[in-house]
Order: C-alpha cells, then sequence, then structure tokens
C-alpha cells in the first residue's frame, strides 16, 4: 500500500491554509468516503444550516460590507489612486485636504490608496483561487477518471511540485515573465492547484465506482461528458470547502510577494503592499500600518470564519 | 516494513532528478546573472568572471557539468559566498533552522492540539466562537507584521528580550522569533483538529462507544483523540520541511542565520549554485519527512499495513 | 521613546556572550570592543574578490594598503612610508617601512608585487581591475593575452617597490589605497586554499580575524604585529550582517549595536533625528542618484527636445526635501560635488524659475511632437527598494503635466542591471557610487565603451577625447577645467538626468570617539576610542 491510498475512512479535510513563506502547502488529505451528490435540497439544507452559525453569518455580513466599500468608495472619494497633494506628504489623518487616513510618503491619499489596494487583494484571491480551482479539479477529476498508468503518472508529477519550493517557485515565475497583476494571478494560482487536484482525484475515484456513474457508461455516455456533467458536479461540496480555504491564503501569499518586493506594480497597490510600506512606519506613523491591516485582518477573518461555517454545514455527517 | 522505507527511497531518486533538471534550466531562463549588480562591469572583466564559474559554457555542458558534480556529493561554491561552498552553507545553516522550526511546531501543537479540542467539544458554544476567534488571529495578520511588532514591542520597548541575533543559540535569543513563528502553526493546528474531531466525534464508533455506556471524558481521551490526530500529523511532515526551510521573514527580521534566506536571496541574486543546492536539500527533506509521517502514520492507525 | 540610554560600549554584551562564543580567544577584562551593524553578510574576505562596502570595510580593517585613508577619508602613507613619483609621471616608488604580517613575517615589496599580479589575473576576476590597467601590460594580462611576471611591477630590493605606468595617472594613489591593491600574504595564500578562513588568514591591517559564522557575526581582533598597533584602542570588533535597516536600528537602540551602517531609510529619518539625537551621522557621499537615458536610434530619448523636456519638469527640492528628508543635495550636475577635483558647471536652467521651466518644457514636448492627443508613453525601471519606488512615483507625477505616461516597473537588483546593460530600457534609475575619491569613475562611465555609455547609447568625440585627456593631466586646475568641459557636454546634451547627490546615513554611538563622515564613507577602526566619561 502506498501513501497514495490512505485508508482512513473520514473525510480528512485540513483546515490549514498554507503559512505564508512556507515554500509547500501540505499534502491535501486523502478523502476515502464521500458526501452525497449535493443536490438541490441538499443546498437549501446546507444554507439553513449555515445561518443558524452566528459566527459565519456576521463574517458574511462584514465581508460583503468590505467587498462593497472597496468597490464603491474610491467613486465617493475626491481622490485618485496615483494623484499627488502637493501640499500634504506623509501627513496624519485629518480633514483638510479630505485626507481622512492621512496620506502616504508621496503624498498620495490613504483611504483610497487602501480601498484601491483591496480590490486589487480581493481580485487576487478571487481569480488565483479560480484559477486554482479550474486546474486543480480538470486535473483531478481526469486523472482519477482516467486511473490506472495515467492517473500513477500525473499524481507523480503531483509529487515532484510538490517537491519543489513553492516560494521558490513563485519568485521565478514572478522574474521570468515580469510583474504584473495578471502573472500573480497565474503564478499563486499554478502553484495552488495541487491539493484540490488530489481532493477531486480521491472524490473521483470513490464516485466513479458508483451505480450511476456505472450506468452512464453503460449508456455509452462519453468520457468527457460523464466528467463534466456527473463527476465534478459530484464532487463539488468538498471543493466549495476547500476554496474557501484557498482564499485566505492567496490573500496572504500576495501580501508575503508584495512584502518581498515582488507585488503589483505602482500605481497599483495591495493591502499586501500598503502593510509592508506600513512596517517601517510603525513607530511616527502607526495609522499607514493599521488601516491596511485592520482591512486584511477582518476580511482573513471572516473568510476562515466562513469556511469553517461552510464546511460544518456541507459535512453531511456533522449534521 | 524495511522494505517499504526502501522502495519509498528509491522512488524518490526520479522525482529528485526531475526536481533538478527544472529548477536548473528555470533559473537559467529567468533574465539577469550572478554578476548583475549596481556596478556595471567592464566587458573583459566580466568575460573572466564568467569564465571562471564556467557559466561562459553552453548550458547543457553546464548542466552535465553540475550533475556530475552532484553525483560527487559536491554542490559546488556558492556564487555570492564565494569563500564558503554550498554544503557548508547549508550544513551551518540547516542546525538553527531546524531548531527554530522544531520548537515552534512543538509549541504550536503543545498549544494548538487542546485548543483545538476544547473547541470542537463545546462546538459552536462560546469557547469555541472565543477559541477559534483568537487562534484565526494568528492566520489574519502576516508574519512580517507580527515579528517586527513583536522586536519592537519586548526587545526595544520593554527590553525583556533581546530585539534580534542568534548568539550561538541562547534561550533569549530563541524566545521572540519561536513565538513569532509558531503563531500561526497554532491557528492552523488547533483549526485542523477541531475539524477533524468533530469529524471523528460524529463517527459511527464514537456513538458504538458512547452506546456502550462509556462516560464522555473516556470517550474522547480512550477513542476520538487517536483517529482525530491523523490529519493533523500528515500536515506536520510537510509543514516541518516548509517552517525550516520557509522562515524567510522570521530570519531576516531577528538577523537568524538560517537556511530559509538562502531560498529568496539566492534566488533573487541568481546564486545558481545556492539555490540548487537548498531546492535539493529541500526536495530530499521533504522526502524524508513524509515518510517518516508515513510511517508513523502506521504505527497511530493499525489499520494501515506497509508490508509490501 | 528610547527605552535606554546607550549602554557603555556593550560590555555587559560581551560579558554575556563570553561564556557561549566558539572562540577560544580570551579578551582582558577591561577590553575595549565594538559591535557593528554591517548589513549584508560578506560574499568573500578576500580583499581581491569583494564588490561591496559591507566587504571593504572589514577587509580595510585586515589589510593595510601601501597607502591608506585617514579617518577623515584623505589618503595617508600605509605600509609605504614615503614614495616618489618620476617627472614624467609614469614611474612610482614606494619604500616600504619595517612591518611585519600578524605571523610575524616580513612584509617585503615581493607582497606587493605578488598582490597586484594577482589582482590583475583573469581567474581571480577582480571587479575593479581596470583601475590598475595604466600600469604596464595591466590590461593584456587581465585579458589573458600576457603573463603576469610581464606586469609593469618590480621589487627593487625588499623595501623597494617599482610600478610603471603607461600614461601619466592623475588618481593612481586612489587606486592603490583600495584593498584590492594592498599587499598580500603570498606565503599564506600559497599553503592554504581557504586562506581567508580564522586559523588561516595572515594580515598586514590593525585587525586579524578571528571568527567567522556565516550570516550571524565576523569577529576582529587588534593585530599586536600591526605597524601602528601602540595607537590601536579597541581590542575586538565584531560585524554583525543585518540586511533588514529597522532589525539594525532595534539593535542599535538596545545598545546592543554601538555602530549600524545605513540602517536609517528615510521612512525612519524625520523618527529617528527627533529622538537618537548626536548618534544620526548624516555625511557627504561621493555618489550619484540619476536617471540614464537610453539615446539609442528609434528611442523616443533620442529626440533632445524630449529629455531637456523630462529634465526641466523634474523638482529635485520637492524629492530631496520632501521625500527623502535626509539631506540630499539636489543636483543639476553629474559628478557629485564633495568629490575630490569636482568638476563645475551645472544644467543650464538651474537657476530658472519652477512656471518658466514648466512652459519651456511643454513648448519643447510640442516641437517633440507630443501634445494632449499624442501622449509620450514612456518605461521607467527601478530597482526593489521603498525609496526608488517613491521617487520614481513623484518624477512620474512631475511629468504627467507634459502629458508623459510613464509605466513604472519594479524589478529585482539582478533583473533591473540586465535590463540596463541590455539597453533594454527608455528610462532606468541608476546610481553610481565612486570606487575612488575622483570624478573618472563618473567620467569613464559615459566616455567610449564605458559602461553607461555601452547601456545608454551616448557616443560624443569630443567628450572622450575630454575625458582621456583629463585622465593624463597631472596639474589639478588644469584637469578640473577639462573635465568641466566634458561634463557640460553631457548636461548640454541632457543625456542624464540626475536627481541628487547622495548622502551615507549611519548609527554612531556617542560613545565612540574617533569616527568621522568623509565623502568615501571610510571609517578606519584604529582610530575609534572611548569618550572619556
Amino acid at each position: 500500500m502506498t501513501s497514495e491510498s490512505k485508508p482512513y475512512s473520514g473525510e480528512q479535510r485540513d483546515g490549514a491554509p498554507l503559512p505564508a513563506g512556507g515554500p509547500n502547502p501540505p499534502r491535501a488529505p486523502e478523502p476515502g468516503s464521500v458526501a452525497a451528490p449535493v443536490g438541490e435540497s441538499l443546498a437549501r439544507d446546507a444554507w439553513r444550516r449555515l445561518s443558524q452559525n452566528r459566527a459565519a453569518m456576521a463574517s458574511l455580513g462584514l465581508l460583503i460590507a468590505i467587498i462593497v466599500v472597496c468597490i464603491v468608495g474610491p467613486w465617493l472619494l475626491p481622490w485618485g489612486l496615483a494623484e499627488v497633494d502637493w501640499n500634504a506628504f506623509g501627513t496624519g489623518p485629518t480633514l483638510e485636504g479630505a485626507h481622512y487616513l492621512g496620506t502616504d510618503a508621496n503624498g498620495r491619499d490613504l483611504l483610497t490608496r487602501v480601498l484601491y489596494g483591496g480590490r486589487v487583494s480581493l481580485s487576487v484571491a478571487l481569480v488565483a483561487s479560480f484559477v486554482s480551482l479550474v486546474i486543480g479539479v480538470l486535473y483531478g477529476a481526469i486523472s482519477g477518471y482516467l486511473g490506472g498508468r495515467v492517473d500513477n503518472y500525473m499524481m507523480r508529477f503531483v509529487d515532484i511540485m510538490y517537491s519543489l519550493p513553492f516560494m521558490f517557485l513563485v519568485i521565478l515565475l514572478m522574474v521570468v515573465f515580469g510583474r504584473n497583476i495578471f502573472l500573480i494571478y497565474a503564478a499563486i494560482g499554478a502553484v495552488e492547484w495541487l491539493d484540490m487536484a488530489r481532493i477531486v482525484r480521491g472524490q473521483t475515484l470513490a464516485l466513479k465506482r458508483r451505480e450511476f456513474i456505472e450506468a452512464a457508461h453503460a449508456l455509452g455516455v462519453r468520457d468527457t461528458k460523464i466528467v463534466t456533467r456527473h463527476l465534478i458536479p459530484n464532487a463539488i461540496g468538498p471543493v466549495i470547502i476547500y476554496v474557501t480555504l484557498t482564499v485566505p491564503k492567496v490573500i496572504l501569499l500576495e501580501s508575503f510577494l508584495s512584502f518581498l518586493g515582488l507585488g503589483v506594480q505602482e500605481p497599483l497597490t495591495s493591502w499586501g503592499v500598503l502593510i509592508s510600506e506600513g512596517v517601517d512606519m510603525m513607530e511616527s506613523a502607526p495609522w499607514m500600518l493599521l488601516v491596511p491591516s485592520f482591512f486584511l485582518a477582518a476580511t482573513l477573518f471572516c473568510l476562515n470564519f466562513l469556511g469553517d461555517g461552510l464546511r460544518d454545514a456541507l459535512d453531511p455527517r456533522t449534521r | 516494513m524495511l522494505i517499504y522505507t526502501l522502495k519509498r527511497l528509491l522512488q524518490a531518486i526520479p522525482t529528485l532528478l526531475i526536481v533538478i533538471t527544472i529548477s536548473f534550466f528555470l533559473m537559467r531562463v529567468a533574465p539577469g546573472g550572478p554578476f548583475d549588480g549596481e556596478r556595471q562591469l567592464p566587458p573583459e572583466i566580466e568575460a573572466n568572471l564568467m569564465a571562471a564559474y564556467h557559466l561562459d559554457e553552453p548550458l547543457p555542458m553546464q548542466y552535465l557539468r553540475y550533475m556530475g558534480n552532484l553525483l560527487q556529493g559536491d554542490f559546488g561554491p556558492s556564487f555570492k559566498y564565494k569563500d564558503f561552498s554550498v554544503t557548508e552553507l547549508i550544513m551551518q545553516g540547516f542546525p538553527v533552522s531546524l531548531e527554530i522550526g522544531g520548537l515552534a511546531i512543538l509549541l504550536a501543537l503543545i498549544i494548538g492540539l487542546p485548543l483545538g479540542i476544547a473547541a470542537a467539544i463545546k462546538r459552536n458554544s462560546t469557547v469555541d466562537y472565543l477559541v477559534m476567534g483568537t487562534a484565526l488571529t494568528g492566520i489574519a495578520v502576516p508574519n512580517f507584521v507580527i515579528a517586527p511588532i513583536f522586536a519592537l514591542v519586548f526587545g526595544v520597548l520593554l527590553g525583556w528580550l533581546p530585539a534580534g541575533g542568534w548568539n550561538g543559540g541562547a534561550l533569549p535569543n530563541l524566545v521572540l522569533p519561536v513565538v513569532a513563528l509558531s503563531i500561526q502553526q497554532i491557528a492552523y493546528i488547533a483549526r485542523m483538529m477541531r475539524a477533524s474531531m468533530i469529524e471523528v466525534l460524529g463517527s459511527h464508533f464514537i456513538r458504538t462507544a458512547r452506546a456502550k455506556g462509556l462516560n464522555e471524558g473516556e470517550v474522547i481521551w480512550r477513542h476520538a483523540i487517536r483517529p482525530a490526530l491523523l490529519p493533523v500529523m500528515s500536515y506536520l511532515g510537510p509543514a516541518i520541511a516548509g517552517i525550516i526551510t520557509g522562515s524567510v521573514v522570521i530570519e531576516q527580521i531577528f538577523g537568524i542565520p538560517g537556511i530559509g534566506r538562502y531560498f529568496v536571496q539566492g534566488a533573487l541574486n541568481r546564486d545558481y549554485t545556492l539555490v540548487m543546492g537548498t531546492v535539493v536539500f529541500y526536495g530530499v527533506l521533504i522526502v524524508l519527512m513524509n515518510l517518516i509521517v508515513d510511517l508513523l502514520y502506521s504505527a497511530l492507525d493499525p489499520q494501515i499495513r506497509y508490508d509490501d | 521613546m528610547i527605552s535606554k540610554p546607550y549602554s557603555k560600549i556593550s560590555r555587559h554584551l560581551l560579558a554575556t556572550l563570553g561564556g557561549i562564543t566558539l572562540t577560544a580567544f580570551a579578551i582582558p577584562a577591561q577590553a575595549f570592543s565594538v559591535n557593528i551593524a554591517n548589513g549584508a553578510e560578506p560574499g568573500t574576505l578576500d580583499p581581491q574578490k569583494t564588490s561591496g562596502t559591507w566587504e571593504t570595510r572589514i577587509t580595510r580593517a585586515l589589510f593595510e594598503g601601501l597607502v591608506t585613508y585617514a579617518k577623515d577619508g584623505s589618503l595617508v602613507p600605509g605600509l609605504a612610508d614615503r614614495w616618489e613619483v618620476g617627472d614624467d609621471g609614469k614611474t612610482y616608488t614606494f619604500h616600504l617601512r619595517d612591518a611585519e604580517w600578524s605571523d610575524g613575517e616580513p612584509i617585503t615589496a615581493e607582497d606587493a608585487v605578488f598582490a597586484l599580479r594577482r589582482v590583475l589575473d583573469p581567474a581571480i576576476a577582480n571587479q575593479n581591475a581596470n583601475l590598475y590597467y595604466p600600469i604596464v601590460n595591466a590590461r593584456a594580462i587581465n585579458a589573458g593575452d600576457k603573463s603576469a611576471d610581464a606586469l609593469g611591477v618590480e621589487a627593487v630590493d625588499s623595501h623597494t617597490l617599482r610600478i610603471r605606468l603607461t600614461q601619466p595617472t592623475a588618481w593612481f594613489l586612489q587606486a592603490l589605497a583600495m584593498t584590492e591593491a594592498a599587499p598580500l600574504p603570498e606565503h599564506a595564500i600559497a599553503d592554504a586554499a581557504g586562506w581567508v578562513q580564522p586559523g588561516n588568514t595572515v594580515s598586514s591591517g590593525a585587525f586579524t580575524l578571528s571568527e567567522w559564522q556565516p550570516q550571524s557575526r565576523i569577529v576582529v581582533e587588534k593585530n599586536s604585529h600591526f605597524h601602528a598597533a601602540d595607537s590601536v584602542a579597541v581590542d575586538k570588533v565584531t560585524f554583525y550582517p543585518i540586511d533588514d535597516a529597522g532589525s539594525a536600528l532595534n539593535r542599535f537602540r538596545t545598545g546592543e549595536m554601538d555602530i549600524a551602517y545605513s540602517s536609517v531609510p528615510s521612512s525612519r529619518f524625520a523618527w529617528a533625528r527627533e529622538n537618537l539625537g548626536d548618534a544620526l551621522r548624516v555625511g557627504p557621499l561621493t555618489a550619484e542618484y540619476f536617471y540614464m537615458f537610453n539615446l539609442h536610434d528609434g528611442q523616443p530619448l533620442a529626440d533632445k527636445h524630449v529629455r531637456e523636456a523630462l529634465n526641466l519638469a523634474v523638482r529635485r527640492d520637492v524629492i530631496t526635501d520632501q521625500i527623502l528628508g535626509q539631506g540630499q543635495t539636489p543636483s543639476f550636475w553629474y559628478v557629485p560635488r564633495n568629490t575630490d577635483n569636482a568638476p563645475q558647471g551645472e544644467l543650464d536652467f538651474a537657476d530658472m524659475p519652477m512656471d518658466q521651466r514648466m512652459a519651456r518644457a511643454r513648448e519643447l514636448m510640442q516641437e517633440a511632437g507630443y501634445g494632449p492627443n499624442h501622449p509620450l508613453h514612456l518605461r521607467l525601471n527601478y530597482n526593489t527598494l521603498e525609496d526608488h519606488k517613491k521617487i520614481a512615483v513623484a518624477v512620474a507625477a512631475m511629468w504627467k503635466p507634459l502629458g508623459v505616461e510613464v509605466e513604472l516597473i519594479n524589478s529585482e537588483a539582478a533583473v533591473h542591471y540586465a535590463t540596463i546593460r541590455e539597453g533594454n530600457f527608455e528610462v532606468a534609475r541608476y546610481g553610481m557610487v565612486a570606487t575612488i575619491n575622483d570624478p573618472f569613475d563618473f567620467l569613464n562611465a559615459y566616455a567610449d565603451n564605458g559602461s553607461a555609455s555601452r547601456s545608454s547609447g551616448y557616443h560624443d568625440a569630443t567628450y572622450d577625447a575630454l575625458v582621456a585627456e583629463s585622465t593624463g593631466e597631472l596639474d589639478a586646475e588644469k584637469r578640473r577645467q577639462l573635465m568641466t568641459r566634458a561634463q557640460q557636454r553631457l548636461l548640454d546634451d541632457y543625456a542624464l538626468l540626475p536627481l541628487y547627490d547622495y548622502v551615507s546615513v549611519h548609527l554612531v554611538s556617542p560613545d565612540l570617539q574617533g569616527w568621522e563622515s568623509n565623502p568615501m564613507d571610510v571609517h578606519p577602526l584604529r582610530y575609534l576610542q572611548e569618550r572619556e566619561q
């Protein structure tokens, strides 16, 4: 028996986002048994249970609020992203000149930049998670569905990727292709899909032995159709849970890249960039650290609580 | 068992070979070289440097040369740290990283596991929210914020502990970096333990145990914790490898002479040999860690036998 | 906000360290020891392989040149106590004093010959070897075309060294003051492979190397064989490689460090000025911060109108005062003003009021064919550092009124300098730091086949001729005039965009005496004294 299929029964969905800066994500656990197919009623059922979870609901509310503020806020503020107030370099919060949270060392309005930075951080989180989702789900489903030698090779490739220090990979990707926001999406997505692939493969392995898949086979449905129509939809529960864990991971990763100076290009900014600028000023201008940190921490907090809540709500055995 | 171990180690060889090859060529595709710096060198001097490090040879030739040396256990001299071989650098940095990382994981287990268990037992109660809320703070604040705050508050303003430095691994110098490094791990471990405890507590055999009339404390202590530890175990292997090699931020901010910074700085400086050395080292480390975890697994879970 | 007063020169720390150090060297109880936050981990301590100040600060303590620096950065006799220069300016004769290596062997003229041959050996690949090209046959040897014995350097006797140059060279003594040219212990290097390791190394300077733990610390101790050992007060210096400026600042504040080099970035400078008082030492530096323009054919900046307009629109005082605020001098010239023999002259608009400059700049842009409907798109490259980013952002905002749309490109040093080397840029941030206290480095970079000339595509035969002529001119005033004319050609062409003359910003405990700011930023440890209490 190899480590590829541990027979521990029970879904080991870890709650463990990657430590920022850790060069490698934890190996994804191998689900041995499978959640029941998520149908219409199950989704409603899950929502009901989620809505009873006060922490998760509060998190959901705050998260929506943050997203709305980041999207709408910049339109309501008088200053632009790259607009310099030549009379105010590095001032503290003041009503004069409408710098409610002060300006940065370049005389740009901090609140405006925090909100724009939020757009970037959140979009990185969403897009990179989506990229990892697409790659991971397809890869995992194909590997698990085809099985045999193909599965073996595909999973061996995942092993190889795991043995590459992940930070090194991202740095090289950023260096080779120059840095822009699309590359950050892709680079993070490209290293975050491994866990997802393993989870989906495990689900698929278990699912494909079940009656409705075999029935589809017997009816002559094509492989691609079976994978996209039957396997992926049925593995959706664990996948959703894993995505909620990936999103905060990705936000932290982006901030870590920013700390290394590998973040988005000026004049764009992100919470990670703003925080690493603020760390230097922590004693003389604490608000420059506190404001973006608050937004980042609140978002991560909410995402994690929401993730835990979703896990509880979607897992059939914890009913 | 022994045969299984050997087999796993043999399987690792092709994996490592591919990892080395990918890294070697990826590194060389990156623009900029080890001698690109503020001082632009006159062509003849740059030619001397390139020749001294065999960088003037065709790439495949360099690859073969590197692999040949590697087979003899020679990682070559570092481009940046010219007076030391890569082996020396790794061997000097590894014990330091191991100490810091090991202690951090240990601390995280000591604090994180009980927190996770408590939260699982009192699920959706105030205790649960409080514990998980506190744990989540660890995840929600990046360590490049926590570490400088620790250094400033406890090192400079309060003066309780050294603000940085290694000092041969003296205890006072260890405290801040280890705590800063473990905060995130505490959070991960607590969450993971809570999740797997909840699952185990809902499983059939726990219900059976309860039905048999065992009291709750006994059920948890005797039957639930051990299986619930398994996912934490499988997380630990890679986590240890990661924390040892990946504590770049902590090492930089506290001035710890570990190997974490070699990954990032080696890559940024195009110190080809140093990066390759750390990549190989990391690859071996992760293979070993996963093997150890799997062997421990079989010890913890009697259902698993590795006898093929 | 400082929680503790500066401790006395870290004696308490030394006491705690003593029990744990790996060294077997016993330090007397009253030893005077100094702890230095030294920036990055040295790549090497071989004085001929170094590439930065964090290395030469250590090698300079270990190896004494024939000539060397005083605490104010001026040249003073080192291992040679006197020298003569031939009338033609091409022959230098050095008379070595009676001095010993730290192992008791005499330091001879042969050691000096050995060192100069070695620095030009292609296998050593010394980065400053071009500074020794004036020596007869040096260039050919460095290119591998001639053998090392052909070098125009000979030991007349054990204490007399003669160096022959191909042409008179005004700055040649400066080149000899670099640790690269310091005599080396042939007997020690021949014996040991890793000769710059504690235990193997033999030194001629005021200190010897006693401990080196990579990424942790380097310890040097007083060399009792040093020719002026009696005047050296410091017993032991520990260099800590602390590459994080914030961390270095913290450890200076706790009193652990007595000197912290370059540990106050602009973001903390205002705070430091208020809270650290006398410890903050700001000094001039022979280094220039400028934007390099790409003048190659087909580039937007091949058009002189555009280069002039971009120069006009940049308010250098805003950058030095508002953004950096560390006392940098806004510069309208290329060679930093505090360099010895610095040329005079400046950009022609230096005294023009800002609104006139902007009006002129707009006209020029129009003449060049750019306007509101046809904006100029420019790429501006800088390497990853907070201050570079701030400056680039500010400059982009200053160019905006001209209708210039700037794309900021941040990349790490290796990529940034490779981009410049390959000429694959439009505007690029550049910091030129003098290796010797002379305009030569700066002017030569834009001369034929100089690094900046190759990257930027600047070619001007008159400029090249002026620079070449100035190098051979030994009369200081005539030489300065030649260099002034050369620089003016560069400035009148707007071949680059100078921003400011650098300053050095260090932290030095007020308990230390004998540490002086100087344009070369050299601070010989042999002059450090404990302040009388």
